[in-house]
Parts: structure tokens; C-alpha cells; sequence
């Protein structure tokens, strides 16, 4: 008994010690990439087995959090910090965008077979509830043809925090002081008026149950579930509809303005086929690491995903970044010291 | 039953002693270190915000002004409808149950009725999103706005979500445990309280109302304590129907708020310390809410079942 049992301790202690070889790279995300991180990392670990990316897809407020306390090696969010957080951090975070995704209006309007196209004013106005009914003549000024019903808009928004949310508000207070001063910016917000879906999944639910109701999902999600979405009126006065060509579009308009830091906002960005309800989404990376080892790792990773990883987003309905943000970044990787 | 009470007559037993009493204290403390972190780490907005936290009605993430009232309303609101609904239906099944069913009918009844208490919460709010919001919204609120209309509890536009939803689903989910914990104690009645009456003369309804249900009251109190509890603490089901929107507002058919549900809702996303914290004080009302709604039904039930074994 007693040799079976030494036997299967030395093997649990040869076992454990052919675990503890790759090294470990711990993580807290945001919850909207993590389908192409998840990839990212399946991928990387295949050309680089002795490492290890551990990481948990726990919302931009527990990435932000956790990165600043130092209790993972790396963050992710969906809105970059701001400067208070920056401040509070234990340690310097640098930013980099990553892929890129879009927020879409969908509606439920058994009337109308067309698709609609939307104004800025018109979603500030449905969201802020002075538009309240389908046959505004706003909403009709920039839909000739269509059939719009006399009937109440229901509002559907999310009620859960989230970065789809944050990239929604962003949009309508960048187009309509009304809504930046009564309501403002944020992964949650106090909204004007509607009804809290929990998730794309709730709110797509609600409006594809709803007539007459309007939402906004993630491009992705509308995608797959094939919901109908309207053409958003950008800068330059086009309609655009979302795509991964449009998305890549705007952060391509955008990034002429691009801060050293990449903390931006891209919605509303200049450019003809710019589509205007887009964000980046960022890992937050600290400036020092201690460990070389990790530093290395980590440095290696980026560099990686910015050349092989952006080919492999597309076919996951992500937005790769255009070539101009890759050679910012690729400068950028130099500020982390280890 | 007497060596057991007096301790340090054998090692054995005085292990048994201290091994059983630690898990009771255990217990204890588990819930002592629970109110004690809740507190502690809802510092910031109990600073800030003090006992007017409580009645505030703004909840407003952007600006960080907080208060918690709508979601106190939602949770009593929706837990008392439910209640409303379940209570009766409960009761009656378990009358049925005990009193009528026979026995080949009245124990697989049972059993399935329990199982309905398994089922994931997540589960019930998926049925209510695909089957009872539309019916909600185009059978029951206007035949409910078209007969009871009058009543400002019944008017406003057919959402389908909203409070009544709310209250049906969580009523749904409390039915199992009055019935099964009712049935218990329905059967635990004496019969010769049963045998009594009715060689009095007495119809089987009026043997339920005169000697039954006097004689099980307080564990009846006790089983719709607990569901209530329940109610109170639901959070899954009840965030999908009840349209998340933190408001007070009178009539049913308006959508709500519960203090679960914004608590699971905004919490992965809340990136500054008060937002956090703020979340955390609701954590501890709603705890507060439930303990109290905990410890009445447990006195109730200890009271019932000390009676009977006496009386037996």
C-alpha cells in the first residue's frame, strides 16, 4: 500500500512539474473581444507552448480594476480609462486597440420591409424620448418612400453595464449636446426613457418581440442573428451601414487625430465611408514589468497580434485595424520597459 | 437520548460534541463575516449618501448620485404580487393534496411539484421572455386595462414586461415551496382533529376551515416566509422581464427595478470605488431585508413543529 502510494506521489510531482513549465500570463478582459482574444491566445500558444495565458472575461470595470492593482499581468477594457483611473493606478497603464467593433440601431417594424436609414438627431431624439412616435417627420424627412406607422416608439436599451453601451451614449452626446448634458457618458447611464434588456441577447429579444420597438446591439450579434439594422447618417452627411469595411473606415478617419496614448474616441469620425458608431477596444498593458521573462512574453504577444492576429479577426466579424494604428502601435510597444 | 446530553462521557462522543457544534458556529459566523464586509466595503456611499440613500430616487452611474428606493420598491412590490398570486394557489394545492387527492395521485404531485423548484431560475426567465411577455402583452394587460381599467394599478401602455410579468414569473417559482412545505404540515395535523369534526357532521370543506388550517396556521405563515424570501432574493428570472427600468411607478403594467437585479446587472462594469461601493450597500439592504423575512419564518416554523410533536 505504502509503495502505491509513494509511487503516485512521485508522479503527481513529476506531473506537476511538467505543468509549472509554461509560463504564466494572467489577465482580466472586457467582455466584448473575448471571442477573438480567446482565439489570439489559443493561436499564440500553439507557436509559443512554453506559455500560458490564463484569463478570465470578467467586464472592463474588473479589467480596469484588476490591472491597476497589479493582480494581473494584463487588462483589457472597452472604454479607455479616464484620467482618474489613470491617476489611481499603481502603475503606469499604456493602451492598445486591438480590433475593432461597432454598436447598430435594430428595430421591429412589421410595416416597413426596407431598411431605414437613421439621422443623428433621429436616435438622439428616440433616445431622449422627444421622438416618440415612428411617423415623426424627422424620421420620415430621411426615409422618403417608406410607410412609417403611426405608433409609439418603445425604447429598448441595455441594462447591464456594458462597452456596447458605452460606444451607444458616446455617439449620441457627441451629436447632440442635449444628451451630453442631461445624460452623459458611461457604461451605464440613467437613461431618459425605455425599457433594460440584460445583454444583446435581452434587448434583442425585447425588440424582436416588441412592435414597434428600437434597440442597439453590437454589429456582430446583428449579424449572426440576422436582425434588421438601419444606415447611420456620419459626419460627412452619407448614410453608412455597419460592416467590418465600414469600421475599419472610421478608425482609419480617426486616426490622424490619434493621441500618443490611443485613448480616443472614434465615433462620429470623419470619412466618406466612415461608419459612425465604432470604438476601439484596448489591453492595458503596464509600462514596467518586473519579470523580463514576462515582459517578453508580453511584448512578443503584441507584436504577433498585431501582424498575424488582426488576418485572423475578420472571419470572428471583427474589424482589423488599419495599417496606419499598426505602425503607431508597433511604435508604441517600444515604451514597455522590462 | 439522556447519555447524549451529558457531555464528556466518552472521547468519542465529546468529538462529536465539538465537531457538530463547530459547524453550527460556523454557520453563524459565515453570516456575521458577510454583514460585517458588506458594511466595510460599502464605507464610501454610506458616508456620502447617509439614511438618504434609502428614500433617494435618482440612480444616475454618470453624475454618481445614487439612491435606492426604486429597487426597495421593486423588491417589495414584485415579492408581494407574487405572493399575492401564489399564496392561494399554493395553499389550494396543498389542501388537495393532503386533504383530497388519493394517495396514488397525491404523492407524484408532490414530487413533481418539488421539481419544479429545481428548475434554474434562468430557465423561468427564458419562458417568461418567449411565452408569457407576449401573452402578457397581448392577452392579459388589455383584458386587465379593459375590465379593471378604472384602477390606476391597471393602466398605461401594454408592454409586456414590466412588474405583473415579474410578480407571475417569481410566482411561478414559490409555488413548490408553500405546496410542499404546506403539504408537510397539513399532514402533520392530527387526524383526530379530522375524525372529530366530521362526526360532528361536517362537509370536507369546512372540516379544512375549522380544524385544519387553525391547527396548521403558523407553518403555513412559515412556508410563505419562506417563499417570500425566495422572491425577495431572485434575480435572474426577475431582471429578464421586469424591464430594468428604476422608476416608482404605480400602475402593473410600468416596468421596475429589483436591488438583485441591478446588483447583476452593474457590477462587472462599475469602474469607480463609490459606484462599486454603492452596489455593495444595496448587497446589504436587500441582506438586511432577507434576513428579517429569514428569521420570522424560521421561528414560525420551529413554533409548529415543537406543537405537534408535543400534542402527538
Amino acid at each position: 500500500m505504502k509503495t502505491i502510494l509513494a509511487a503516485v506521489f512521485v508522479m503527481l510531482a513529476l506531473l506537476g512539474s511538467a505543468w509549472a513549465e509554461p509560463m504564466l500570463i494572467n489577465g482580466a478582459e472586457a467582455t466584448f473581444p473575448y471571442p477573438v482574444y480567446s482565439k489570439w491566445f489559443d493561436e499564440y500558444a500553439k507557436i509559443n507552448p512554453d506559455l500560458h495565458f490564463n484569463y478570465q472575461s470578467i467586464g472592463s470595470g474588473g479589467g480596469i480594476r484588476q490591472a491597476s492593482e497589479q493582480t494581473v499581468d494584463f487588462g483589457a477594457t472597452d472604454g479607455p480609462m479616464n484620467d482618474e483611473q489613470m491617476a489611481k493606478a499603481k502603475v503606469k497603464l499604456l493602451h492598445f486597440p486591438t480590433v475593432l467593433g461597432a454598436v447598430v440601431p435594430t428595430y421591429n417594424l412589421p410595416e416597413v420591409q426596407t431598411e431605414l436609414n437613421f439621422t443623428p438627431q433621429v436616435l438622439a431624439g428616440i433616445f431622449l424620448g422627444t421622438i416618440t412616435k415612428w411617423n415623426d417627420p424627422e424620421i420620415a424627412k430621411a426615409n422618403p418612400g417608406a410607410k412609417l406607422p403611426d405608433k409609439l416608439i418603445i425604447v429598448v436599451h441595455r441594462s447591464d453595464g456594458s462597452g456596447t453601451t458605452y460606444v451607444w451614449v458616446d455617439y449620441l452626446s457627441k451629436v447632440g449636446p442635449e444628451w451630453k448634458e442631461k445624460v452623459g457618458v458611461g457604461t451605464s447611464v440613467n437613461w431618459p426613457t425605455g425599457l433594460g434588456g440584460k445583454g444583446n441577447e435581452g434587448v434583442a429579444g425585447l425588440v424582436k418581440q416588441t412592435p414597434y420597438a428600437i434597440g442597439y446591439v453590437e454589429l456582430i450579434y446583428a449579424e449572426q442573428n440576422k436582425m434588421p439594422s438601419g444606415a447611420v447618417r456620419n459626419s460627412d452627411g452619407k448614410f453608412v451601414k455597419a460592416s467590418i469595411a465600414a469600421v475599419t473606415a472610421a478608425a482609419a478617419g480617426a486616426s490622424k487625430a490619434m493621441p500618443a496614448d490611443f485613448r480616443v474616441s472614434i465615433t462620429n469620425a470623419p470619412g466618406e465611408k466612415a461608419y459612425p458608431i465604432a470604438s476601439f477596444t484596448w489591453l492595458l498593458i503596464p509600462e514596467k514589468i518586473a519579470d523580463p521573462k514576462k515582459g517578453k512574453a508580453i511584448t512578443g504577444f503584441l507584436k504577433w497580434m498585431l501582424k498575424e492576429g488582426q488576418g485572423l479577426a475578420p472571419a470572428l466579424l471583427y474589424a482589423p485595424l488599419p495599417k496606419e494604428i499598426v505602425a503607431m502601435e508597433e511604435k508604441a510597444i517600444g515604451q514597455i520597459k522590462y | 437520548m439522556v447519555l447524549f446530553r451529558r457531555p464528556g462521557v466518552s472521547p468519542a462522543d465529546r468529538l462529536f460534541r465539538a465537531t457538530v457544534f463547530t459547524m453550527a458556529v460556523s454557520v453563524l459566523v459565515i453570516t456575521g463575516v458577510i454583514a460585517y464586509e458588506l458594511v466595510r466595503n460599502s464605507r464610501l456611499p454610506i458616508e456620502k449618501f447617509g439614511w438618504a440613500f434609502l428614500w433617494g430616487t435618482t440612480w444616475d452611474p454618470v453624475a454618481e448620485r445614487f439612491g435606492a428606493l426604486p429597487f426597495l420598491y421593486g423588491t417589495l412590490v414584485s415579492s408581494a404580487l407574487a405572493l399575492l398570486i401564489a399564496v392561494p394557489v399554493g395553499l389550494g394545492v396543498a389542501i388537495f393534496l393532503s386533504e383530497l387527492a388519493p394517495r396514488w395521485l397525491s404523492d407524484p404531485a408532490a414530487f413533481m411539484v418539488e421539481l419544479l423548484a429545481a428548475i434554474p431560475s434562468v430557465i423561468y426567465g427564458l419562458i417568461g421572455i418567449f411565452v408569457l411577455v407576449p401573452w402578457v402583452r397581448n392577452v392579459l394587460e388589455p383584458a386587465l386595462s379593459g375590465t379593471l381599467g378604472f384602477l390606476p394599478l391597471f393602466r398605461g401602455a401594454p408592454y409586456g414586461v414590466g412588474m405583473l410579468t415579474a410578480g407571475l414569473v417569481l410566482a411561478t417559482m414559490v409555488v413548490p415551496f408553500i405546496v410542499s412545505v404546506s403539504r408537510e404540515i397539513l399532514m402533520a395535523v392530527p387526524h383526530s382533529q379530522r375524525e372529530a369534526i366530521l362526526s360532528l357532521g361536517a362537509t370536507r370543506w369546512e372540516m379544512v376551515r375549522v380544524a385544519v388550517l387553525p391547527y396548521a396556521r403558523s407553518g403555513i405563515m412559515g412556508s410563505v416566509f419562506l417563499a417570500l424570501a425566495r422572491a425577495l432574493g431572485e434575480t435572474m428570472a426577475v431582471t429578464m422581464v421586469i424591464g430594468n427600468r428604476p422608476e416608482i411607478r404605480l400602475s402593473l403594467f410600468e416596468p421596475g427595478y429589483t436591488m438583485a437585479a441591478v446588483i447583476a446587472n452593474e457590477f462587472t462594469e462599475a469602474t469607480s470605488d463609490l459606484y462599486v461601493q454603492t452596489l455593495i450597500e444595496i448587497g446589504l439592504v436587500l441582506f438586511a431585508v432577507t434576513i428579517l423575512v429569514n428569521a420570522v419564518a424560521r421561528l414560525l416554523i420551529y413554533s409548529v413543529f415543537t406543537k405537534v410533536e408535543v400534542r402527538e
